[in-house]
């Protein structure tokens, strides 16, 4: 449906994205991850026309959109700080793109167009739960009720593409979560296609059907969660998704990494000498346990090894132990400080 | 023992309750005797048999009053027209010398009429159109002259001279006020959010719709409270007027003066008066509500300012750029250029003039010429001013304290009192000066009055100035320091002084500038063996032949200058102290 091909754009005469190029299906949520400042907005502003690729091009459809004009691309864009009209009460920011359509269309303003109108501004209230709201003005409500009336106006026109840059960047923690989840059914209901902008993993994770990875100008991993999960393939991935641990080993023989937690026989893809990043992960059904077997796989390899306990966290239903070397895992029982514990984990090559 | 604290504790209450009176008193006397009284006379006579006899009266009112509309709705215009794309330069674009540029507009607003007045006058005098046309050698040095013709008339222009002036009067209106729009519409404009934008197009709003539907809505408070206060500055002026048109723009402000000295009838006088303080309270009264709307608007300033990218963009900067330089820099140049440009012309038909470089008008002004009783040679204006600019300083300050420092922490009444205070703003100079004619008779002869009614219109200012200063100092501040071991001397020396110091320093600049120009009140009550530099200019203006013009033209830039230096010295020294708090 909506497509990126090789978009060039600089900031400052520094190159900011150097070659993105990703699409976006019928029906798809895709998450934007990335750092502040790795440009994920530009890309946003530039699909809506707010902007323009030095090269490249956006196409909807395999129509270059080149040509049109941010108010003719009928797309819905929801900003961080709302950006909700403040001399406009609730209804009629909802409406604001429904009668910029219908002067544009210049189907005059009949009743009957009026009365549609009405029914659609009050659909949307009601489907993000601010029935009633109508003459309220924007400036007197709450954060998280700015950001659903950002949402409504987005929705009422019925767009062809959602575009969300942070959303929820400005709320705390609880109604950020309630939130996240009604844009989540909203968005399965309506089947509209969306791009989801964030820095926040967890966010990306409950919300994306795709997760693509921004850094250094370029989309270094796109998936699905669950494999990204499994695979995150680069440190950089790993350490801004917060999988595992992210460990520095160098190579010392065919098939073997020496780290700071001891060799491990691994096979990955590079030169004796070469330093590298690996992953530990702790197995999901063992976390915490005494293995009992070693087992191997190509680029990954379950092992064991000791811990010294510098620090323990109670977190809910298990606890985080911070062991020194910066290590973090999570364990059912509580270890001692400066305890030696045995872990199972699962090392993997990061490139 | 138990008994004196108790005892001492409600003696200092019963005190300082009744010191807050005391506070009032001397401020209030001041504005029953030398405001309300003469409001009052006015009041009586317009509120007569005889004013309202007259047919006559009714009609010159009706004109002077359309015509004050007619022209000040036109000066609103044109400074709109000038300002609202300044504005828009200035909150969007970087470019080199902005802060220059902003400066050079926001002087004007600071300086007095007879200086702006006599400033447009010299702009279209002969000396400077052709020393000018000669440095850039766009014409011969030989001019078609008239000896009628000389200076103040302009050969160029196929003009009837009142149209003429007329234009020169809607121009210095101009000059005086765009700054006023690149402020307040400024400051609302750099605090538009671009998201709002973003999300109307991205919504399917048009360039046209944006404006129409989100832009100008969101303005339209500081649009309203800058037009308002632009047109209320434009109705009540008074100095232009006079100045560059003289008695045949007959506005209110004009036909007061007219009614009052010139064909006396006070009646007329002060029916005028009571219109032009209705209006100016309403003006004045809608101005509050929308400036407070716009001070509601707390949103965040966006730095979305830019160098110009686009042509288009480019274009508009440096078109508005060269215009804003011509137009604000060019009279305030001409001035002293005038100042000091000799003309001589052979006594023929056709004469060939030279330009030259003089200083005999300034010379001039220490000299009593005519050698005559009433005439006061100029420096002897300068001296009065200072004087009176002095007085001014000193009365509105000791008037201004207590009152601010009552008004720091209001009580109810003293909240209901505080308008009142602020009314003398509503009222204009003339009226000021026609009440006190009306009220105190032949007493006006002595030269106190003057800085009386200086200090009338200085006091709001000096008051709105030291009453923010004296209540941004926190208790806490002075509770901090006692605790920390400072005496009650040492706790006002290190707490109350160095922010109280900043605040009375722009408060005594206020009172000092106010003085220095004012125009309107000093011209109905001053007598002619004690003119301030105003009045003399004025009179010199008025008066036929080169040398009266030159030396007209000689004081205003000796007036710009000390009032463009005395505030620069001001700002100077409030950033040093800045720095030290």
């Amino acid at each position: 449906m909506l497509e990126l091909c090789n978009v060039v754009k600089s900031y400052e005469g520094k190159p900011l994205l150097r070659d993105i190029s990703f699409t976006v299906a019928e029906g798809e949520t895709i998450c934007l991850l990335g750092a502040s400042g790795s440009g994920k907005s530009t890309i946003l502003r530039m699909i809506a026309g707010l902007d323009f690729p030095e090269r490249g091009a956006i196409l909807l459809n395999n129509l270059d959109l080149a040509a049109t004009p941010p108010h003719l691309r009928d797309f819905g864009l929801v900003f961080q700080d709302y950006g909700l009209f403040p001399h406009l009460n609730v209804f009629d920011n909802i409406a604001f793109g429904l009668r910029m359509r219908r002067e544009r269309s210049l189907t005059s303003l009949n009743a009957l167009e009026n009365a549609f109108c009405a029914r659609r501004v009050h659909e949307m209230m009601e489907l993000i739960n601010l029935s009633g709201f109508d003459s309220r003005r924007v400036t007197d409500l709450s954060g998280g009720e700015q950001q659903r009336v950002a949402l409504a106006r987005a929705l009422a026109p019925n767009p062809r593409l959602l575009m969300f840059d942070e959303p929820l960047g400005a709320l705390d923690r609880s109604l950020k979560e309630d939130l996240l989840n009604e844009i989540r059914s909203i968005l399965q209901q309506t089947k509209i296609p969306a791009i989801y902008v964030t820095h926040d993993q967890e966010e990306a994770f409950t919300i994306a059907d795709r997760i693509l990875v921004l850094h250094d100008g370029i989309i270094i991993r796109d998936g699905v969660p669950s494999e990204i999960w499994k695979d995150p393939q680069s440190a950089f991935v790993a350490k801004l998704l917060g999988i595992g641990n992210v460990i520095e080993g160098e190579i010392i023989a065919a098939d073997k990494v020496k780290t700071a937690f001891g060799t491990f026989n691994l096979g990955c893809s590079k030169r004796i000498g070469e330093k590298l990043h690996l992953l530990m992960q702790q197995p999901p059904s063992h976390a915490g346990r005494v293995p009992d077997r070693v087992e191997r796989r190509g680029g990954e390899v379950m092992a064991q090894i000791q811990l010294t306990v510098e620090d323990v966290l109670f977190k809910q239903d298990q606890f985080q132990v911070k062991a020194r070397g910066g290590l973090v895992i999570h364990m059912k029982d509580a270890p001692r400080i400066g305890d030696v514990i045995t872990v199972q984990v699962q090392v993997k090559c990061l490139s | 023992m138990n008994l004196s604290p108790k005892l001492a504790a409600k003696t200092r209450s019963f005190l300082s309750a009744n010191s807050r009176i005391l506070l009032w008193i001397p401020t209030l006397l001041f504005l029953l005797s030398f405001f309300f009284f003469p409001l009052f006379k006015i009041l009586t006579l317009t509120f007569n048999l005889e004013t309202f006899t007259n047919l006559s009266n009714f009609l010159i009112a009706r004109d002077s009053l359309l015509f004050t509309f007619y022209q000040a709705a036109l000066s609103t215009l044109l400074t709109f027209a000038l300002g609202l794309p300044s504005a828009v330069l200035f909150s969007k674009f970087n470019f080199p010398g902005k802060s220059l540029l902003r400066a050079l507009t926001a002087v004007p607003f600071m300086l007095p009429t007879v200086v702006v007045a006599a400033a447009f006058n010299s702009l279209f005098s002969y000396k400077v159109t052709g020393s000018m046309l000669q440095v850039f050698n766009l014409q011969p040095s030989t001019f078609d002259l008239q000896p009628s013709t000389f200076d103040l008339q302009l050969p160029t222009f196929h003009l009837r001279p009142s149209t003429f002036n007329f234009l020169l009067i809607l121009a210095a209106h101009t000059f005086y006020n765009t700054s006023i729009v690149i402020r307040i519409v400024g400051n609302a404009i750099s605090r538009l959010d671009p998201k709002l934008e973003a999300s109307a197009r991205v919504l399917g709003a048009d360039t046209f719709h944006v404006w129409k539907d989100v832009i100008l809505p969101i303005l339209r408070p500081s649009l309203l409270a800058a037009a308002l206060l632009v047109f209320m500055f434009d109705f009540t002026s008074f100095g232009v007027i006079l100045l560059l048109g003289g008695s045949q723009f007959a506005t209110l402000e004009v036909e007061i003066y007219i009614r009052a000295l010139q064909l006396p009838n006070l009646n007329l006088a002060a029916l005028l008066s009571v219109i032009q303080l209705i209006f100016t309270l309403m003006f004045s009264i809608l101005y509050s509500r929308a400036i407070n709307q716009v001070s509601t608007q707390t949103a965040p300033r966006f730095s979305t300012v830019r160098p110009p990218k686009t042509i288009r963009e480019r274009i508009f900067v440096f078109t508005l750029y060269t215009l804003l330089i011509t137009f604000f820099a060019l009279p305030l140049i001409s001035l002293p250029i005038c100042s000091l440009t000799r003309l001589e012309a052979d006594r023929g038909q056709r004469a060939e003039v030279q330009y030259g470089f003089t200083t005999d008008y300034y010379e001039e002004l220490f000299i009593n010429r005519r050698g005559s009783l009433f005439y006061v040679p100029p420096v002897q204006a300068a001296v009065n001013s200072l004087g009176f600019a002095g007085i001014t300083v000193i009365l509105s300050l000791a008037l201004g304290y207590p009152a601010a420092y009552a008004l720091a922490k209001p009580t109810r009444l003293e909240k209901f009192l505080d308008p009142f205070l602020m009314l003398p703003l509503g009222a204009s100079a003339v009226m000021m000066g026609l009440g006190f004619v009306l009220s105190f008779g032949r007493l006006i002869a002595s030269p106190f009055f003057i800085p009386i009614a200086h200090t009338l219109i200085a006091l709001p200012f000096v008051i709105r100035t030291l009453q923010p200063a004296l209540a941004s100092i926190p208790e806490r501040l002075r509770q901090a320091a006692s605790t920390l071991g400072a005496s009650p001397l040492r706790v006002w020396q290190t707490v109350d002084f160095p922010i109280l110091s900043r605040a009375t320093l722009s408060a005594a600049t206020f009172a000092f500038t106010v003085s220095l120009g004012e125009f309107g009140a000093t011209l109905l009550i001053t007598r002619p063996e004690t003119p301030t530099i105003p009045i003399a200019i004025s009179r010199f203006l008025s008066q036929p032949g080169g040398l009266n013009y030159g030396q007209a033209v000689a004081m205003a830039t000796v007036l710009m200058l000390l009032t463009t230096l005395s505030i620069l010295l001001i700002e100077k020294l409030r950033f040093n102290n800045a720095g030290e708090l």
